[in-house]
Parts: C-alpha cells; sequence; structure tokens
C-alpha cells in the first residue's frame, strides 16, 4: 500500500508540474505584448511596473515560471487588471457554490442509479432491463445545454414556479431555502446526467460480476438475494463505478460550467467565462490552475479508495 | 471529451450467436446520411437562404407551409438555418475526428506494434493528457488564441482528443497483435508495414469506427457548449450551437426556436451514439479499458 501510494505521489508531482506550466504559459499565446493585452482597459504605467514585477516579465521564461509559481504557492494568483479584485478571492467565493451542486447532483445520482442498476442487472435483458438501458442510452444523446434550456422553458416559463429560473441564485449565508430553490434545476441537469452514466457502468459490471464463480457459492449457501447483491457483487463492482464517478466528478468540476453560465450562477465555470469575456487573462489563468490542480487531486483521492476496497490493486 | 468516451464500460465476455445490426440501426445510417447530404448539398435544396429574412414580416411563425419549421425573430427560415447550422456540427466534429485519427491511430499503432521505449514514452506522456480536462484545455486555447476561425476549433479540439484516441488504437492493436495470424505472416516474412495494413488494420478497424461515431458525438456537444459560450463561429453564421442560444431570449414568444435545433442535434447525437453502440457489440468489441 504504502510502495503503491508512493508511486502515485510521484505521479501526481509530475502530472501538477506540467499542468502548472501548461497553466502559465497560457498567456504566452497572446498575441502581440503579453502587457499591453493583460492589462486592457487598466493600462497605466503604475500597472505596467505592477504586472512586470508580478509576472517577472524582463526576465527570461524560467525565471517567469519560477516567479508564477513561488507565488502560486502562497495562493497568490495576482489581482485582476481589471476590476482590481485578487484572483484568490473570485475564486474562493465561487468553489463552494460548485461543491455544493456537485454534492446535490451526486447524491441524487447515486440514490437512483445505484438501485435501478442492481434491479435491471438481476435479470438481464428482462423488460425493466430494456426500459431502463432504452432510456439511459437516449438521455445519453440530450447535451445538458439543450437540457436545461427545455427544463426552464418548462419549469420557470410554463409553469412559472417562482424562484427557479435563470439569475435567481442567492448564496446560502443569504437564504438556505431560496438557495436550495434556485439549484433545483441545475443539479437536476448535472444529477440526470450522471445518473445515466452510473447506471449504465455499474448495470453493465454487476452483470458480468453475478456470473463469477463466488456468487454460485454464496447462493448454494443459500444467502439471500439481498445479502447476495450487495455484500458479493456490489462490493467487486463499485470499483468501476468508483473509477467512473471520480472521472465524472472531475467532469462537473470543468464541465458544470455551461449549466451555470445559463442560470447565471456565480460557481468557477460562470467565473471563467465571464473573465474570458473580459479578457480578464490572469483570471483565466488562475481558474484554470485551480480547476486542473483539482481534479488531479481528486484522481488521487480516486486512487486511494480503489487501494481500500479492493486491495488487490496495491499490490502489483 | 465529455463522459460519452471517457466513461467506459466492461462488456459482458459471454460467446453469444450474432445478433443482426437491426432496423433501428440502419434508420440511424439513414439519418446520419441525410444529416450529411443536407449539409454538404445545403446550396442546391429548395429551400429559403439562411439570411434571408421576408422584409421583417413573417416573424416568430410557427410551422407552416411556406416555412416548415417556422421563422425566428428576424424572420428567418429556421430549417434553412438549421440545414446550414449542421455544415458547422458536422464539419469541425468529422474534421477533428479525422485528424485526431490520423495522427493518434498511426502513433497508437505503431506503439503498440513496436513497443519498448516508444511505447513507453508516448503512453506516460498521454496518461498525463487525460488526466486533464480536455473541454478546459480548449476553452482555455481558444480564449487566449485570437481571432476564431472553424478551423482552429477544428485543430484545437482534434489535438486534446489525440491522447485519448492514442489509448484507444493502441489497446485494440496490443490485442490484435498477440493473434497467431500475425505470428504467422511474421514467419512468412512479411514486412512490418504489410503486417500493419494488411493484417492489424482490418481488425482494429470495428474498434475505430466505433470510436469515431461515439468521438463526433461527442465533439458535436463541445462545438455547442462553445457556441453558448461565444467561444465558437460567428454569431452570424448558422451553427445549431448559435441558434439555441440565441433563441432563449424568445423562448417566450417562440419556443419553436429552440425546440427544432434542439432536436436536430439530439436526434443526430443519438444516431452516432447508437451506430457506435451496435458495431462495437456487433464485432463483440470488449470494451478497451483505460
Amino acid at each position: 500500500m504504502i510502495k503503491y501510494l508512493g508511486r502515485r505521489v510521484i505521479a501526481l508531482a509530475v502530472i501538477l508540474t506540467i499542468v502548472s506550466f501548461g497553466s502559465f504559459s497560457l498567456i504566452h499565446l497572446l498575441p502581440g505584448d503579453i502587457a499591453t493585452v493583460i492589462l486592457g482597459t487598466g493600462n497605466t504605467p503604475a500597472n505596467r511596473i505592477a504586472l512586470y514585477k508580478q509576472l517577472g516579465l524582463d526576465k527570461g521564461l524560467f525565471s517567469q515560471y519560477f516567479t508564477w509559481l513561488g507565488n502560486i504557492f502562497q495562493l497568490n494568483f495576482g489581482n485582476s487588471f481589471i476590476d482590481g479584485t485578487s484572483v484568490s478571492t473570485t475564486i474562493g467565493t465561487a468553489l463552494p457554490i460548485d461543491f455544493e451542486m456537485i454534492l446535490i447532483s451526486q447524491v441524487m445520482a447515486f440514490a437512483i442509479a445505484i438501485p435501478l442498476a442492481m434491479k435491471a442487472a438481476k435479470k438481464p435483458n428482462g423488460l425493466f432491463d430494456r426500459i431502463a438501458t432504452g432510456t439511459s442510452f437516449t438521455m445519453l444523446s440530450v447535451p445538458p445545454f439543450i437540457f436545461i434550456v427545455l427544463l426552464v422553458l418548462v419549469v420557470s416559463i410554463n409553469l412559472q414556479i417562482p424562484g427557479t429560473g435563470p439569475a435567481s441564485f442567492v448564496t446560502f449565508g443569504q437564504d438556505p431555502f431560496h438557495n436550495l430553490v434556485s439549484l433545483v434545476l441545475p443539479s437536476i441537469v448535472l444529477g440526470i446526467g450522471s445518473t445515466v452514466v452510473y447506471f449504465r457502468v455499474l448495470r453493465s459490471d454487476l452483470v458480468s460480476t453475478l456470473q463469477e464463480e463466488f456468487i454460485t457459492m454464496a447462493r448454494s449457501k443459500g444467502l439471500t438475494r439481498r445479502r447476495i447483491m450487495w455484500r458479493h457483487a456490489f462490493r467487486p463492482s463499485s470499483i468501476a463505478l468508483l473509477g467512473t464517478a471520480g472521472l465524472n466528478i472531475g467532469g462537473l468540476i470543468a464541465g458544470g460550467f455551461i449549466v451555470e453560465y445559463l442560470m447565471q450562477i456565480p460557481g468557477i465555470g460562470y467565473m471563467l467565462i465571464l473573465a474570458i469575456n473580459k479578457s480578464d487573462f490572469l483570471l483565466v489563468q488562475g481558474i484554470v490552475m485551480t480547476i486542473a490542480t483539482l481534479i488531479v487531486l481528486l484522481n488521487f483521492l480516486i486512487d486511494f479508495l480503489f487501494g481500500i476496497i479492493d486491495p488487490r490493486i496495491t499490490r502489483d | 471529451m465529455t463522459s460519452t468516451i471517457e466513461n467506459n464500460e466492461v462488456v459482458v465476455l459471454k460467446p453469444e450467436k450474432k445478433e443482426p445490426l437491426g432496423v433501428f440501426f440502419w434508420v440511424c445510417v439513414g439519418w446520419l446520411g441525410v444529416n450529411l447530404l443536407a449539409a454538404i448539398f445545403a446550396n442546391f435544396l429548395p429551400i429559403w437562404g439562411p439570411q434571408d429574412s421576408n422584409n421583417y414580416v413573417d416573424l416568430n411563425t410557427g410551422p407552416s407551409f411556406s416555412h416548415l419549421l417556422g421563422t425566428d425573430d428576424l424572420g428567418r427560415d429556421i430549417l434553412s438555418r438549421i440545414i446550414y447550422g449542421a455544415r458547422v456540427s458536422l464539419g469541425v466534429s468529422f474534421g477533428a475526428m479525422f485528424l485526431a485519427f490520423f495522427i493518434g491511430g498511426i502513433f497508437g499503432m505503431y506503439a503498440a506494434y513496436r513497443r519498448g521505449k516508444l511505447d513507453l514514452i508516448l503512453t506516460s506522456v498521454s496518461l498525463v493528457f487525460l488526466a486533464f480536462p480536455s473541454i478546459i484545455a480548449v476553452i482555455a486555447v481558444l480564449s487566449f488564441w485570437t481571432p476564431r476561425s472553424i478551423l482552429k476549433i477544428t485543430i484545437v479540439i482534434a489535438v486534446t482528443s489525440i491522447p485519448l484516441v492514442y489509448r484507444v488504437i493502441r489497446a485494440a492493436t496490443l490485442s490484435a497483435a498477440t493473434k497467431d495470424y500475425v505470428l504467422a505472416a511474421k514467419i512468412q516474412g512479411a514486412t512490418d508495414r504489410r503486417i500493419m495494413t494488411k493484417e492489424l488494420l482490418p481488425n482494429i478497424l470495428p474498434t475505430a469506427v466505433s470510436f469515431v461515431m461515439i468521438g463526433i458525438a461527442s465533439v458535436i456537444v463541445v462545438e455547442g457548449s462553445l457556441a453558448f459560450l461565444g467561444l465558437s463561429t460567428n454569431v452570424t453564421t448558422p451553427s445549431w450551437g448559435n441558434m439555441i442560444n440565441e433563441s432563449r431570449s424568445v423562448m417566450q414568444v417562440n419556443p419553436w426556436l429552440v425546440l427544432f435545433p434542439s432536436l436536430a442535434m439530439c436526434l443526430l447525437i443519438l444516431s452516432l451514439n447508437f451506430i457506435g453502440d451496435r458495431i462495437r457489440s456487433y464485432y463483440d468489441v470488449s470494451e478497451v479499458k483505460l
């Protein structure tokens, strides 16, 4: 286990180094004089000096990278030259909203997907399985941005349920009830998307697990069906589910942006898009770096959980 | 790319009698064909022009005989805009997948066939890139790399798809390369090039085709998302993403404007996913574990 974790930590360090270099290099894709482009409307000689100092623009590329990396380690992503706010403050207020949305949608996804997959896998190609698989396949073909637009059309516009439409977001601190109401539609979209994926993965894994000899063994011991499903089949199959969940949650940190943007929820994805539209390049860079780091850390966590659920994985 | 590709499932490995591809499969293939033909020959079809507006007379009409799917808030024909919009979605997605398979596929085959150091290096590199969410990379690069064009969008999406394509093709080639017929060809003295093109390529083709289909579906979604962010084509160019995005403001007045392009997009994605899925199970391609 320790050796396994050690290898993962090394991989983590390598990946983080590459990710950070990638994020750093982004601003060098900008056309023309970087300082002029980044400063945008906030272009004053004082700002220019500040930017040069912050990014080390008068030094070589590698020295610039280490200046930038040193600042990142102190959670200092610099100040936006568009509106003067600190990038880390913006990220700090936006991230909890994403965590809340992801939490709600994932609880929903697991609560629906696991029982459905269990039931469907009991009789592969039975009526229930066919309906559930067919439905999930169809849902897979509805992109989130179409789903959210249609939901808004039906729920907020036709049924006129208050507080569910775009731009009705309030923070949890202000008003917990309205906060939850405003997150219902986005969470449904993210949640259903995850449900479909989890259902498909868990179902097909369960179907093959149920053909294993240890299931026959459990059956011949006279164990109840429920116990066999949860105790003997679910545990080995949950590995595939967990791996998928890791990828999927990582995808939500990055992919929830379109739902956030359409519902005007000031999460990290929405901030990223606003920053792109305002050409606030330092904010874009900071957000990209944050999201990438979170996802890499999440993958590391999943690898660690793999080792706990199935200790065989840690032996090479 | 989106979850369709990334989340691979474990396929049941039970030898079964081959099910025929089924009617629905051919319906899906037909629908894909209709979309492609309409997009290619849009100029010759008896439809309104995508920018024609009837002097702002017929605004936001629902479906009628003169405008089969109705008109938008500027009086432009929706059917025509959907057909011309298919050019963007199909162009970007086919282009990106073609490019990604050309580069990623060649590297994947070569690495899996030759093994050794090159394989080790390429595989580690691909793993590093797969750890990074490609949609963020696409957005980040496109927002900095201005001015944007369809070509740039295609290139960026293609490049970010290469690691995944490489993994899939490499794994498919690996399982084919250990088969006896490859050994037999080797013993007969076939050249590496001959083995790769005549023995390996036909055997990894089903995997490749099935993956291309699902990949194209994902790229259509990615392009649509980019359109919502204003990172795709110019707003005056009709594209499905642009149309859905613009119609949000007039949704209360004219829901058709949201529904038809959404339907066009969903049906095409459904067809592509279904074709990919059926080919995969038909050729019993047991899913490649990434």
